[in-house]
Order: C-alpha cells, then sequence, then structure tokens
C-alpha cells in the first residue's frame, strides 16, 4: 500500500482522506513563456488545500489545467487513481469537479435559481421528449434536481434573491450565487479561483465561514486561490506556494510560514 | 357597420396572418442570435434550401443530377419514385441537421470568439454557398411545393362573417394553417427552452461560453443543436412561403422582411418575433389600404400604392432611433 491511499491526521485533528488528485511533473507553456514549470503536488480527499504566490505565480493557470481549460505540454493529471486522458473543460466537469472564476462567470441574464439549477446538468438523465412534457420520470428527476437546488440555496443563504437575475445582483452576492452552482453540482472536488477577491471583511468572513461549512458538512475537497494570507492560515489544510511558475514551498501553513523561499518571495529579497 | 370599416377590418386580419409568415422567418434569426451572437444572413437562404430539397426528395430527383450526367456523360435525372409528403419532411430535416453539423464543423467552429462582424461576413458566405448548392443539388427551375396543405377561400369565415355583418370576409385557408403551426412551433421551442436540460444547456451557452463549460455544457453539441433548430425552424417557414408563393430564388428574400421585424421586436425575444412580425403584418396592410389608396379619412392622403414595399424599413428606421433594443430585446446597461 502506497502513501497515497493513506489517511492521515492533521496537527488540528482532522483526518485527511487519500489522494483524489495528483498533478506530476506539470509543465504549460504559452509560446516561449513557461507558467508553470515541473509542478507536482496533490489534493487529498476532505481537505483543503490552498494555492498561494504572489501575482503571476501561475496559480490560475494551475486551475486552469485541473479543470481542463488549459492542456499542459508535460506532465500527468492523476484523477482517482488513473491517468487522465486530455479532456474538454465541460467533461472535466462531468467528471464531478466544479470550479468557480476570478472574474465571475455567471448566466447573467438567468434568474439566481435557473444558474444554480445549470449546476445539476451533469444529474439531469431522462430524455428530452418527456422533459419538455413533464412527464413521469422526467418529472420526478426534475422535483429531485430541485429539491437539491433548493437545499444549496439555504446552505449559502440566498433564498431571498432565489428569483432575481442574476446581473442585478451586487458582486458579493454573485460570488456567492457562483459557489452555489459550483455546488450544486455535488462535485467530488471544488476548485475556487479567489473567492473572496474584491470583498470587504465582512463579506469574507461569510464567505470564509461558508467554505468551511460545506467542507464540514458535505465533505467536499476543496482547492482554492486566495490571497489574504490571514484567510489562508485559517482555513487550509495545507498549502502550496508557487512563484514564478515554480513551486517554492508544500505543507500546513506553519510549515509554509517558517520557509525562507516562502518569506523572500512575499517580501522580496536583496540582490548583490 | 359602414363598408370602409368591415373593409379595414379584414385587411388587419390579413396582415395579421401575413405577420405570421414573416414572424416564422424571423424566429429562426433569433434563435440563432440568442445561442450564438451570430446574426445569420443565410437563414433565408436556408429556408429556401429547405423547401428546395423537399420537393427534389418527394419528386424523387436525384440530387446534382446536372453534375453527375456531364461527369459521366449519363442522362439521369429522377429516382423514378415519389416520397410520401411526410417521409420526405422528416428526410428533410435530416438533411437540415446534417447540414446544421457541417456549418458547425466547417465554418463557425474556426471561428470561435472572432468578432460579430467576422461571424456575419461568414454567414454571408454561408448564404451564397448554399444558394449555389441547392441549385447544383435539385436545379435552379421554379417548382412547385405540394404537401397537401388546404388553400383557397375558408368557406366558415365566410358565411359566419357574412352572416354577421353582410359582408364575407375572405381568409385563406393556407394563412389559416400556417398560424396554427407557427403557434404550435413557439410552444413547442418554449417548452423545450424552459423545461428541457438541452433548454437549459443552450440559454446557459447563450449567456456565457466559459460558465457553460464550467458545468460540464459542452458548447460544440449545443450549437449544432440551435442550428439544426433554425434549420428546422427554415423548413417551416419554407414550406409556408414555397406553398404560398411557389420555391424560386426569391424565396431567399423573405430574409428581409424579417429584418424589419427583428429591429422592431428585439434580436433575442422570441415573443418579440411573433409580436413584431404580426405588427409589421397588420401595419403595412392597413397603411397600403389607408393611405396608398387613399381609403381613410377621406382619401386626404393618397401616396398612390405600393406602400408595402417600403413601409415596414421606415418603421424599423423609427425604432432604431428611438428604442434601439426594440419592444422585447434587453435593455444593455452597462456599469461603469
Amino acid at each position: 500500500m502506497n502513501a497515497q491511499s493513506q489517511s492521515f491526521v492533521t496537527e488540528d485533528g482532522r483526518t485527511i482522506g487519500p489522494t483524489v488528485l495528483d498533478l506530476r511533473n506539470i509543465t504549460l507553456r504559452f509560446g516561449g513563456v513557461e507558467a508553470i514549470k515541473d509542478i507536482s503536488f496533490d489534493i487529498r480527499e476532505g481537505e483543503i488545500r490552498a494555492i498561494i504566490g504572489p501575482n503571476g505565480a501561475g496559480k490560475s493557470s494551475m486551475l486552469n489545467v485541473i479543470s481542463g481549460f488549459y492542456v499542459p505540454q508535460e506532465g500527468e493529471v492523476w484523477f482517482r487513481g488513473k491517468p487522465r486522458p486530455a479532456m474538454k473543460p465541460y467533461e472535466v466537469a462531468q467528471q464531478g469537479i466544479a470550479r468557480t472564476f476570478q472574474n465571475i462567470a455567471l448566466f447573467e441574464g438567468m434568474s439566481v435559481l435557473d444558474n444554480v439549477m445549470t449546476g445539476r446538468l451533469a444529474h439531469m438523465k431522462t430524455n428530452i421528449l418527456t422533459q419538455a412534457l413533464w412527464w413521469g420520470a422526467a418529472a420526478r428527476e426534475e422535483e429531485e434536481n430541485r429539491a437539491a437546488v433548493e437545499r444549496v440555496i439555504d446552505f449559502l443563504e440566498i433564498q431571498a434573491i432565489r428569483k432575481t437575475p442574476v446581473g442585478r445582483l451586487p458582486y458579493g452576492l454573485k460570488k456567492r450565487v457562483e459557489l452555489a452552482r459550483a455546488l450544486a453540482a455535488e462535485p467530488s472536488l471544488l476548485l475556487l479561483d479567489e473567492p473572496m477577491a474584491g470583498m470587504n471583511v465582512e463579506e469574507k468572513e461569510d464567505m470564509s465561514r461558508f467554505i468551511l461549512d460545506v467542507n464540514d458538512e458535505f465533505g467536499t475537497t476543496i482547492a482554492l486561490i486566495e490571497h489574504d494570507m490571514g484567510v489562508v492560515m485559517d482555513l487550509s489544510d495545507r498549502v502550496v506556494v508557487m512563484d514564478y511558475g515554480r513551486k517554492i514551498g508544500d505543507g500546513t501553513p506553519d510549515e509554509v510560514r517558517g520557509n525562507q523561499d516562502v518569506i523572500d518571495a512575499y517580501l522580496g529579497v536583496a540582490h548583490d | 357597420m359602414p363598408d370602409q370599416l368591415l373593409y379595414a377590418m379584414e385587411v388587419a386580419l390579413n396582415g395579421l396572418m401575413a405577420g405570421v409568415m414573416y414572424s416564422l422567418v424571423a424566429l429562426g434569426f433569433v434563435l440563432i442570435f440568442k445561442a450564438s451572437g451570430i446574426f445569420n444572413y443565410a437563414q433565408g437562404v436556408m429556408a429556401l434550401f429547405a423547401a428546395m430539397t423537399l420537393v427534389g426528395i418527394q419528386n424523387g430527383q436525384v440530387p446534382f443530377s446536372h453534375m453527375i450526367n456531364a461527369a459521366l456523360g449519363t442522362d439521369i435525372h429522377h429516382f423514378g419514385w415519389s416520397v410520401p409528403a411526410l417521409a420526405a419532411i422528416a428526410l428533410t430535416v435530416v438533411v437540415m441537421v446534417g447540414l446544421a453539423w457541417a456549418v458547425n464543423r466547417f465554418v463557425f467552429r474556426h471561428l470561435v470568439n472572432q468578432e460579430p462582424i467576422i461571424l456575419f461576413m461568414a454567414t454571408i458566405g454561408l448564404a451564397y454557398f448554399l444558394e449555389g448548392v441547392a441549385d447544383l443539388m435539385w436545379g435552379s427551375e421554379i417548382k412547385t411545393l405540394d404537401v397537401g396543405l388546404p388553400q383557397g377561400i375558408n368557406d366558415w369565415v365566410d358565411t359566419a362573417t357574412f352572416d354577421l355583418f353582410g359582408y364575407g370576409f375572405f381568409i385563406d385557408n393556407l394563412d389559416i394553417v400556417a398560424t396554427v403551426i407557427a403557434g404550435l412551433l413557439v410552444a413547442g421551442l418554449v417548452m423545450f427552452s424552459q423545461y428541457t436540460k438541452q433548454g437549459r444547456a443552450l440559454r446557459a451557452v447563450a449567456d456565457d461560453h466559459q460558465a457553460a463549460l464550467s458545468v460540464g455544457i459542452s458548447l460544440n453539441f449545443i450549437w449544432v443543436l440551435v442550428w439544426s433548430i433554425a434549420g428546422f425552424v427554415a423548413l417551416v417557414a419554407g414550406i409556408m412561403w414555397g406553398a404560398k408563393s411557389g420555391v424560386q430564388f426569391s424565396l431567399s428574400l423573405i430574409a428581409l422582411k424579417a429584418l424589419p421585424v427583428l429591429m422592431l421586436g428585439g434580436f433575442t425575444s422570441i415573443p418579440g418575433a411573433i409580436v413584431g412580425g404580426l405588427i409589421i403584418g397588420v401595419g403595412e396592410k392597413l397603411f397600403e389600404f389607408c393611405f396608398g389608396n387613399g381609403q381613410c379619412f377621406g382619401g386626404i392622403i393618397d401616396l398612390g400604392g405600393a406602400t408595402e414595399t417600403w413601409f415596414a424599413y421606415v418603421l424599423a428606421l423609427g425604432f432604431l432611433v428611438f428604442r434601439p433594443q426594440g419592444l422585447f430585446g434587453e435593455k444593455i446597461i452597462e456599469r461603469v
């Protein structure tokens, strides 16, 4: 039995499961620019894994590799113990990896409810004719999906804006709706790209609470990119630190905090 | 009731029916524009192509027979059978789905993320290409389309109105059928887009490509689907217009009549396409009656006829100036 399939207990007493996603020697180039240089790390079941680093470090590119928006030139993505072939983003989503975006990608013209319902698309199996006519199995399925969506809506406390077109919502609520849509898919891995960017302190606290609750109650594995160090250190079980496309640190928040390379990357270092 | 008013009512009613025909064409535009942001100039030619294919299949014509004969020195034109109307319609639907796939595979898949104007130019190219292919496949002579739709004056309306007003209205049976079919088509489209998984996916793609991908929607599948539906709507429009005025090149020009309808109704609204079509249909008939022929207000304005050719465009121009998003289009709001 190898180390990847074993569980272990963190210093906070949280149990972290076997590896869900394993990135092996990923290299991503845009023309002559290497955005990601030979990076390997894993994400384990039930943990909150943070990816941090200064601007332009390649964090979002990393998330885009995981969700299939970018295809790396070298390296392998292992998902649930198997190497994953090159996939389109929609195929990755159908496999149970949901995500949010740094610059919010919602369906602005649709209501909050409809937006969250799109998260359930991969769970709808009945055929198109019975769906159009609201018939038998299709009606039951729609009700089940609707119930699942309502649970998520309750959970994220957005009941009051259920019917509001998303385009009319303020920024903080949009971020929450985007999280709701990702959650509705009941993902086995949830990717959050700067879930707290541009929020005020209160909104950040709310969002942190939701992320922790999601992880606690649904046991969802979460990988997140975040700039707010306080938030990252509080939320995450393990942290990967990137700088100029390289991995410069990997470990628990305390280990990372004490890492000299990480301190240099964030505070700058004198070159003589 | 005064005769003048009765005439006006009959004219308005006929205008409504003509409006339904405009709406049918406009619908195809709206569907593609909503889902992919492409203004499909080829929609009218698609209607022509669909109608020609239907007639060709029905008559058992050999496609590309001129080319085949020229290349092989043979002299074949017909298979020697004729296909029943319903089967021919089903086969034409298959052809239109194939066309949708080909258009997406060979044209628009290579133009993802391009400027709208480039996509628009591509549809102009597509229109000319498709027109040529249609001629090559089925020949360019004028054809009659007969799928067994009732035509001629509706006796029931004639008698009923005669009993009521002492003046029988002339309503064409074909127009009544067109109205019923357009109603069914719209009901079907609404049910599809509101209640089905694919419909929801379609609305999602129309709104945001990236977000759609992230919830597991295949853009290619949705685009083929939407072009197929537009092809189907084009077929319905082609059948109606073809039955009314024969299948010939001018059929593709009905697309031009759809433009003012779209400006009125809004490019993104299915109800808008319907209401816009009806307003233009009634508007141009009544305007012609009142001011083209000088039948209203004692004939103070008499433009001497032929107002129908320009009325719709002038109305559309007015809308462009005062309400550019149309009656039902989404208002464009930008946050600064």
